[in-house]
Formats: structure tokens, C-alpha cells, sequence
């Protein structure tokens, strides 16, 4: 079995290039909020709800946590991020522009005929994306996969993958989980951007999953249940994950779908539905 | 006459390959002694994985263990590599491009007494739909060594389609596989049977009845269903002008419709289909149900006959 071979925690081989301290993470969560707000009121069509809770679990990640370098996109012993909830393409698409996978102008090309940002994410056709999803659930079995991969090789490389709470009613994420726990995988931690929505309402209403972090953690899994808009939290989250051995992790980030902008908090109008031009200013003037 | 199961030089081979290439590791859904797998799993341990009951897990891992360098084997029966985890192979494998190589056993009816739910018999058509997948149908145990050795060496997602029951040898030791090279196996002008998998052997004996009755049918093995060898069938239309295809598979999307969406572009001749037309199967040994089925070499002869009495 996979769990006899001995891993080697390497030395990082060079610094992480992003690590910016906690009041400019709160800054670039910003303005990445303001890029999606921008990215799909252009669009016309995308999910702002979801992106905008995720939005500061990816600033974490990119900007302070990650092991990763836009000059070397395949870098073997990069971090991985996975964005399984496919759908939020536009915080993923705005925190790679804004680290200079691409240009950040390119950013409001999303979802637009021949630009290499699709509606939902790409691993062939946009520089940083790792896997191309959308379709729901399958994001966490690929990075058990790649998990395993950094573990046969000795690569010392961490793989996040992000789901959303909704996404957690696809049987095959809890396929993924008993795997990764059979497998013993602790290089592989799940963040779920649980912002107690999906598409047609509350998620409690509609398919209940709580309690979600006992689930995980009956699957085999250590369950950290934090704030997911508290930078000190997230990080501390994804610090103490990486000390864990011998099991996967799971971080449920207690999220507000549309974080940020007043009108778009925990309106379920916009998982699916971008803002007007009227709407899109508003929400970029709170933004500020 | 020998016969020899297409699992069972599949997995020997693999040991093979592993020994050559490092990179090579290999999934199974808990099959593995039935796959055939079980042999690299004892010889390489560390890069062999069950991924238990989980097909559509073992589509992503695969995916992910690919996109991480590795070249991927994963297997399980046809039936449950097919329809059980098709968005997977969708979003994971055919948008992707990975390299990831399923192949399945047990396909057809041939998996016999087991019944409909283990009798794939449309996953060609599934994997055809795929864009980007090479789909092999190996015609015997010599020649599914041959593909699977060719397809670890070529990069991007394949489908290789193999069989439960020890089936005749087609071909000798020193056959080599071209990829997406139609074979003929018997030269003949009056007609053509176009042929997958134990059709070969079949379409064989088919032209040995056919020939003591005056009718000279050539066979032509069609190991890769995709891409498929336009140029043969364009050719074979126009040199013998009646064409049979005969597969193990429903009538629908498999190796009769692509087969005759190209003869009806390049040289329309008289066609016939031997295949499983639109409905499943049942519980039976696999030679009864091939009889049952109207899968025979006599069911083959017969359908050159009226072809040709189409011309």
C-alpha cells in the first residue's frame, strides 16, 4: 500500500514569493472582490455569490500560504490549488491575474468568445488553472490523485482543494473522502467555502449536510471549523493543517455567500445572476 | 486451436511495461483479479492503488495522478467503466487530455451469466462520443498486448476494450499493432466483413464457409474504432462494393454507425450490420447467447450473402 512509503519532508527549495501580511491580504481580498464584480457584471452571466465568499480563502491561499511562482507555472514542487466549485471561476481567474499568471486586464474577457477564461475553469487553457471542473464533485477526487502523485515522488508540495457546501451532495466527494483517508494522505487539505447557499436557496432546506465537519471527521478526516472571512483564522487554519500527519484535512470556512457587498450578502439572486451596471457600481463604490 | 483471455495478456504485460517505466502506475476498482491487474499489484505495490467501489473516484484520481506526470492505467469491467463514471471521463479525461488509460474487461456479452447489468454492450458507443479518446477493440490476446504496450507510449486518454472468455488466436507472436491501422486479416473481392473484438475470429470462420459456397469475403479487423481508418474503409467499399459489419455491441453508435457514416460519404455500397441491434441481453453462457443473439459466424455468412445479392 501506498502509506509504506516513507515521505520525505523537503526543505523549501525557494522562498514563497507571496507573502504579504494580514492588512494587505485584506486589501487584495478586495480587490479581488472588486475583479469579480467587474468580471461578471461584463460578462453579463457567471456566479458572483460564490465567488465573493471564497474570496478570502483564496487570498490566503495565494498571497501568504502557497508555494508558487507565475514565472514557473509548472514547477513541480508548486502548491496546488484545485477549485473544485467550478463555478467561482472568477476569484480564481482574479487572484491568478493579480499574482501575473496572466494580465489583469484580461480578466474582463471572462465567459467571451475565444477568451481563455471560460465560464468555468480550464486546466488547457488558462496559465495556473490545475484542473478544468464545473461539472460538481470531482475536483476532490483529482486532487486525491495528485496527493498521491507528490507522495510516490517525495515532493513535499501541498494540494488544497476548495469545495462549496453545496457541492458536498455529490456522492462522489464522499467517494474522494474515504479514499483519501484509506490513503492516508496529509498533504492533501479541503476547504469548503460553506456559505449555507446553492442555486435555488438555503442549502438546510434544500439538502441538509450538517453537521458537516462530523461528517469529514467520521470519514477519517481532521475537522477545523473556522470563520472563513477571518484572515487569522484562515491562516491559522491552514497552518495547523500542515502539522497534521497521517490524515487528510478538512477547513469548513463559515462563509456568507456574496461577502462584501450589502445587497448581495446572503441573496440567493446572486449565485447565478451578476449585477446590473447600476448594481455592479454600487457594490464596487462599498468595495472601496 | 488456442485461446487465450485479452485480460489475461493485458495484465501480464503490464509488469512488463511497469518494469520499463517507473512512471507507470495503476488503478482498479476492486477487480483487480478479475482485470488482471492483481499482477502489477503484487510486483509494484507502491504504485498500484484500489480505489475500491468508486469508479468515478478512480476517473479523478487517474486524472490527477496523470496531471502530475504519471502514466495511468485504470481498470475495471467495461459496464462500469463506461456508464458508471461518464461525466468523469468527460470533464477529467476527454476535456483534459490526460493521460490516462482505461481499460476494461468483461465487456460484451460475452461476461455471460452474470446478466444485463454487467453486460456492457454500448460503451463504444459512450467512449466514440468522447472527443480526444482513442478506443481500441482488440481481436485477440496477442494483439490487447500489443495495444495496451502502444498505448503507454502514447500520450493522452485511450479505451481498450477486453474480453472475460479465453478467445481463439487471430494473430501469431509476431503481429504488431499499428495504431488506428485497419488490418486485413483475409484478402477476398466480393465482399467485406468489417469486424471488432471475437467478431474477427468469427468474421474468419464466416469466410470459410463462405468460401466453400463460392463467395470470396475478405475480413478486415477494425482494432481502433477511433480514430477510425477512413482511407480502408473507403478503399474496401470500393474494391468489394458489399460491406457487413459485425460487433459486439448495441446496433446504435458503435463501430456499424461510424463504419457507415463513412462509407456513405466516400463510396455507398450495400451494407449489413451483425450486432446486438437495440436492446439488452441475458443470462446464458457465452456461446449460447452469442447463438441467441445472432452473433454467429453463420449469422456473419449469412449477411454477406444478401449483400452481395445487392450489388
Amino acid at each position: 500500500m501506498s502509506n509504506q512509503i516513507k515521505v520525505f519532508r523537503q526543505a523549501s527549495p525557494q522562498a514563497n514569493i507571496f507573502n504579504l501580511p494580514v492588512t494587505e491580504l485584506r486589501e487584495m481580498a478586495k480587490k479581488l472582490r472588486r475583479h469579480i464584480i467587474t468580471m461578471t457584471a461584463t460578462a453579463g452571466s457567471g456566479h458572483p455569490g460564490g465567488s465573493l465568499s471564497a474570496a478570502d480563502i483564496v487570498t490566503a491561499l495565494y498571497f501568504k500560504i502557497m508555494r508558487h511562482n507565475p514565472q514557473n507555472e509548472q514547477w513541480a514542487n508548486r502548491d496546488r490549488f484545485i477549485l473544485s466549485k467550478g463555478h467561482a471561476a472568477p476569484i480564481l481567474y482574479a487572484a491568478l491575474a493579480e499574482s501575473g499568471y496572466f494580465p489583469v486586464e484580461e480578466l474582463t474577457t471572462l465567459r467571451k468568445l475565444d477568451s481563455r477564461l471560460q465560464g468555468h475553469t480550464d486546466r488547457n487553457l488558462t496559465p495556473g488553472v490545475e484542473m478544468s471542473t464545473g461539472s460538481l464533485g470531482m475536483g476532490l477526487s483529482f486532487g486525491v490523485g495528485v496527493a498521491l502523485a507528490g507522495r510516490l515522488d517525495h515532493r513535499d508540495y501541498c494540494t488544497y482543494v476548495l469545495l462549496s457546501d453545496g457541492e458536498c451532495e455529490e456522492g462522489q466527494i464522499w467517494e474522494a473522502a474515504l479514499s483519501a483517508a484509506q490513503f492516508k494522505l496529509d498533504n492533501l487539505v479541503v476547504i469548503v467555502d460553506c456559505n449555507k447557499m446553492q442555486l435555488s436557496g438555503w442549502t438546510q432546506d434544500i439538502m441538509n449536510l450538517e453537521p458537516l465537519g462530523q461528517k469529514w471527521q467520521a470519514f477519517g478526516w481532521y475537522d477545523i471549523d473556522i470563520d472563513g472571512h477571518d484572515f487569522s483564522q484562515i491562516l491559522a487554519a491552514l497552518q495547523e493543517a500542515r502539522k497534521i500527519r497521517a490524515k487528510p484535512i478538512v477547513i469548513i470556512a463559515r462563509t456568507i455567500k456574496g461577502k462584501g457587498v450589502s445587497f448581495m450578502e446572503n441573496n440567493v439572486k446572486f449565485h447565478g445572476k451578476t449585477p446590473t451596471t447600476e448594481e455592479a457600481k454600487r457594490a464596487l463604490r462599498e468595495l472601496e | 486451436m488456442v485461446e487465450i483471455s485479452t485480460r489475461e495478456t493485458y495484465g501480464k504485460i503490464l509488469v512488463e511495461l511497469g518494469k520499463e517505466n517507473k512512471d507507470i502506475v495503476v488503478l482498479d476498482a476492486d477487480l483487480s483479479p478479475s482485470t488482471m491487474t492483481h499482477f502489477f499489484g503484487q510486483e509494484f505495490p507502491h504504485r498500484f492503488f484500489n480505489c475500491g467501489l468508486e469508479e468515478q473516484n478512480m476517473i479523478g484520481v487517474a486524472a490527477g495522478l496523470a496531471a502530475s506526470g504519471k502514466t495511468v492505467f485504470a481498470s475495471t469491467f467495461a459496464v462500469f467503466a463506461s456508464c458508471r463514471c461518464f461525466d468523469q471521463l468527460r470533464v477529467c479525461l476527454s476535456q483534459t487530455g490526460l493521460n490516462v488509460k482505461i481499460v476494461a474487461t468483461h465487456a460484451g456479452i460475452t461476461v455471460g451469466e452474470d446478466g444485463i447489468s454487467h453486460q456492457a454492450i454500448e460503451d463504444l458507443a459512450l467512449y466514440c462520443s468522447l472527443p480526444g479518446f482513442t478506443v481500441i477493440v482488440p481481436a485477440d490476446a496477442i494483439e490487447a498486448a500489443e495495444a495496451v504496450k502502444v498505448a503507454a507510449n502514447t500520450y493522452g486518454p485511450f479505451y481498450i476494450r477486453l474480453s472475460r472468455p479465453k478467445t481463439p488466436l487471430v494473430y501469431s507472436e509476431d503481429y504488431r499493432f499499428t495504431l488506428g491501422k485497419a488490418v486485413t486479416v483475409r484478402q477476398g473481392g466480393d465482399a467485406a466483413v468489417i469486424a471488432v473484438g471475437i467478431m474477427v475470429a468469427k468474421a474468419l470462420e464466416a469466410a470459410d464457409v463462405l468460401a466453400k459456397q463460392g463467395i470470396d469475403c475478405r475480413v478486415i479487423n477494425m482494432h481502433t474504432l477511433k480514430p477510425l481508418d477512413e482511407e480502408a474503409i473507403g478503399r474496401v467499399a470500393s474494391e468489394v462494393g458489399a460491406i457487413v459489419v459485425a460487433e459486439e455491441h448495441l446496433a446504435h453508435g458503435g463501430l456499424g454507425s461510424r463504419v457507415a457514416q463513412v462509407v456513405t460519404r466516400m463510396k455507398p455500397v450495400p451494407m449489413s450490420f451483425i450486432n446486438l441491434k437495440d436492446r439488452y441481453a441475458l443470462s446464458g453462457k457465452a456461446e449460447e447467447l452469442l447463438q441467441r443473439c445472432g452473433l454467429t459466424a453463420k449469422d456473419i455468412a449469412e449477411a454477406v450473402k444478401s449483400v452481395v445479392g445487392k450489388k
